[in-house]
């Protein structure tokens, strides 16, 4: 069997706190604590968790631009803090939002200054810019200025840079952050496309975006507070959360649904209005619990315009294994 | 469409050679782009100049002076280009978000800081040269050349042990934040005074000179000068030493810059330095 491509194991990073009167040299904060992961050779490994879980620090330290506190990393076989130099010849980063390289030079000369970092000839370089400037429907703003380019060609400009060196090893931390539908679908799907066309290609992905991981990882592991509470596929998060019995309520307009939640055997409502009517999310103990559902709408006077039993989706699992939904977690507690 | 083929790439001396070009382009290019430059870099430094020309006329001094007044308005511009644009652009790199790349890039650090200079060296030779014909069209400044090798050993040995100086001080602020800009901007102002840019450093004193020799800009203005107006220059110190004291620094902050960059890129790993966002 191959080695891994990425292994941590309880890798640990703290940080220095804010100093405060009451912490004069600045109570530590614990971004990553105890972190142990194994992605396989070949494959697309989500990491899930809302802002401030510590994504963003294990990728840093797996691509060698932060020391770990303590614990070890490996990436492809190769140590990130005594082999930083050779994990660097295999590894290629892309963050969201990044607004990398300089607004004077065209997206073709800033992508061939890139393509000098890793060495590759002009000749080939040119020739692969153009080639993937094309693929991802970046080819006519080939001799823009940077600085004339929007986010989301920016944002393809960027995985373009990523591409490049033929990495082993992709990091994709948020890709698609604030970017619209149809740019973030461009870069999900020519994602997809790149790992498939070489056995080996391995990518690690964050975000915060359940559909994108649940849309394009192999295995997903949810990282909350710098702890990995769970990694399985998105399938088997899934059943794992599947406790209980999920229904999609359509009903008309409810002006509230907390009276629902106070029914025996409601676990969890969702519920959002919109064009006059409303969407309700249940979580119940068990099937039988939806006929309290209907006739406590029926008391309401509210019209069920469509009912339907669904398999739990990753956010359910999400909400199961942290206790609240991602964008709530994102929030300061 | 797929693009499945391996891509070549180069390793070891080679790829350090394209990623100091890499990096030298923006600098070159930029320069064409923005010709801001013309006024920032020429106009600027010539009307500081322009000011002492005429304190000098005023006082009767004989022409060499203007000369003087010239050359160090010439130099100067490599002295702004080595602090804005070599030692607080780490700074600036890391504000959006290149040093990360750079750092996380197979080629290192040292190719990119070179390619730095290189492009920052090569438009600003191309200023001071700007600066030297114009300021000597404008005055009439005689601007004589006694020894050509002796002028090129100064240029060449000056110009590396500043820039080596520049990297010095940009690795020193991969770890500072806002704080680079006022660093930059308290060493400007005592730095024009110390190393006298429009007067003979002689007239501080030996000891105020030798100790502003330590700024590789003040021994190779001064060889400088010994050489354009010799017998006449009031000089620091005889040309050789000024000449092996330039080689001397060159070797020095060359070999201190290397060492000072591994240190401070592991220090900025360790502290979690080169990034904003983590």
């Amino acid at each position: 069997m191959a080695e891994p491509a990425i292994v941590t194991e309880r890798l640990v990073r703290t940080f220095r706190g804010r100093r405060s009167p009451a912490t004069p040299t600045g109570a530590p904060v614990v971004a990553l604590d105890g972190v142990c992961l194994q992605v396989q050779e070949g494959e697309l490994f989500g990491l899930l968790g809302p802002n401030g879980a510590g994504k963003t620090t294990l990728i840093k330290v797996l691509v060698t631009l932060l020391l770990p506190t303590a614990g070890r990393a490996l990436v492809d076989g190769l140590d990130v803090v005594r082999q930083a130099p050779q994990v660097r010849e295999r590894i290629s980063v892309v963050s969201g939002g990044e607004h990398s390289g300089y607004g004077l030079l065209t997206v073709r000369e800033q992508l061939w200054m890139f393509a000098q970092f890793y060495g590759i000839p002009t000749r080939q370089a040119l020739a692969r810019i153009d080639e993937l400037l094309a693929v991802v429907g970046l080819a006519e703003e080939r001799d823009r200025k940077v600085q004339q380019l929007s986010t989301g060609m920016r944002q393809k400009m960027n995985l373009v840079r990523g591409l490049l060196p033929d990495p082993r090893i992709l990091f994709l931390d948020e890709p698609t952050l604030g970017l619209d539908v149809e740019v973030a679908r461009v870069i999900r799907a020519y994602v997809q496309q790149w790992r498939r066309e070489r056995p080996g290609r391995t990518i690690l992905l964050t975000t915060h975006y359940m559909a994108e991981a649940e849309e394009l990882c192999d295995r997903v592991a949810i990282i909350h507070q710098g702890r990995i509470i769970a990694c399985d596929t998105p399938a088997g998060l899934k059943r794992a959360a599947a406790q209980g019995a999920y229904f999609l309520l359509d009903t008309e307009r409810l002006d509230g649904a907390g009276f629902l939640e106070a029914l025996p055997g409601v676990e969890r409502v969702h519920a959002a209005t919109l064009d006059g009517h409303t969407e309700v999310r249940l979580h119940l103990r068990d099937d039988g619990a939806i006929a309290e559902v209907v006739a406590a709408l029926a008391r309401q006077g509210r019209r069920i315009l469509r009912l339907q039993k669904v398999e739990p989706s990753l956010e359910e699992a999400f909400i199961a294994l942290v206790g609240r939904r991602l964008e709530e977690a994102d929030q300061p507690t | 469409m797929s693009v499945t083929a391996p891509i070549p790439r180069v390793g070891g001396l080679r790829r350090a050679l394209y990623a100091v070009r890499g990096r030298a382009y923006p600098r070159v290019v930029g320069a064409m782009r923005e010709p801001s430059w013309l006024f920032y870099d020429i106009v600027l430094p010539l009307l500081g100049a322009v000011a002492f020309v005429f304190v000098y006329r005023a006082l009767g001094a004989p022409p060499r002076f203007t000369g003087y007044v010239i050359m160090g308005g010439a130099t100067l511009a490599f002295w702004m280009n080595v602090m804005w644009n070599m030692a607080a652009q780490f700074y600036w790199e890391k504000h959006q978000g290149n040093l990360e790349l750079y750092l996380a890039a197979p080629c290192g650090l040292v190719p990119i800081l070179l390619g730095m200079a290189a492009g920052g060296l090569l438009g600003t030779s191309v200023r001071a040269v700007v600066v030297v014909l114009t300021g000597a069209l404008l005055f009439q400044a005689p601007l004589p050349v006694s020894s050509w090798p002796a002028f090129a050993a100064i240029v060449v040995l000056g110009l590396v042990a500043l820039y080596g100086l520049g990297m010095v001080f940009s690795s020193l602020f991969l770890l500072w934040g806002r704080e680079a800009w006022h660093t930059v901007q308290l060493l400007q102002e005592p730095v024009y005074l110390v190393s006298g840019f429009y007067f003979p450093v002689r007239a501080l004193g030996p000891w105020v000179g030798m100790v502003a020799s330590l700024i590789p800009i003040t021994l190779a203005l001064d060889g400088l000068r010994q050489v354009m107006f010799p017998g006449v220059h009031p000089a620091l110190a005889p040309l050789a030493w000024e000449v092996g004291g330039l080689a001397v620094l060159a070797v020095l902050f060359t070999v201190l810059a290397l060492r000072v960059l591994r240190l401070m890129e592991r220090l900025a790993r360790r502290e979690g330095r080169l990034s904003f966002r983590w």
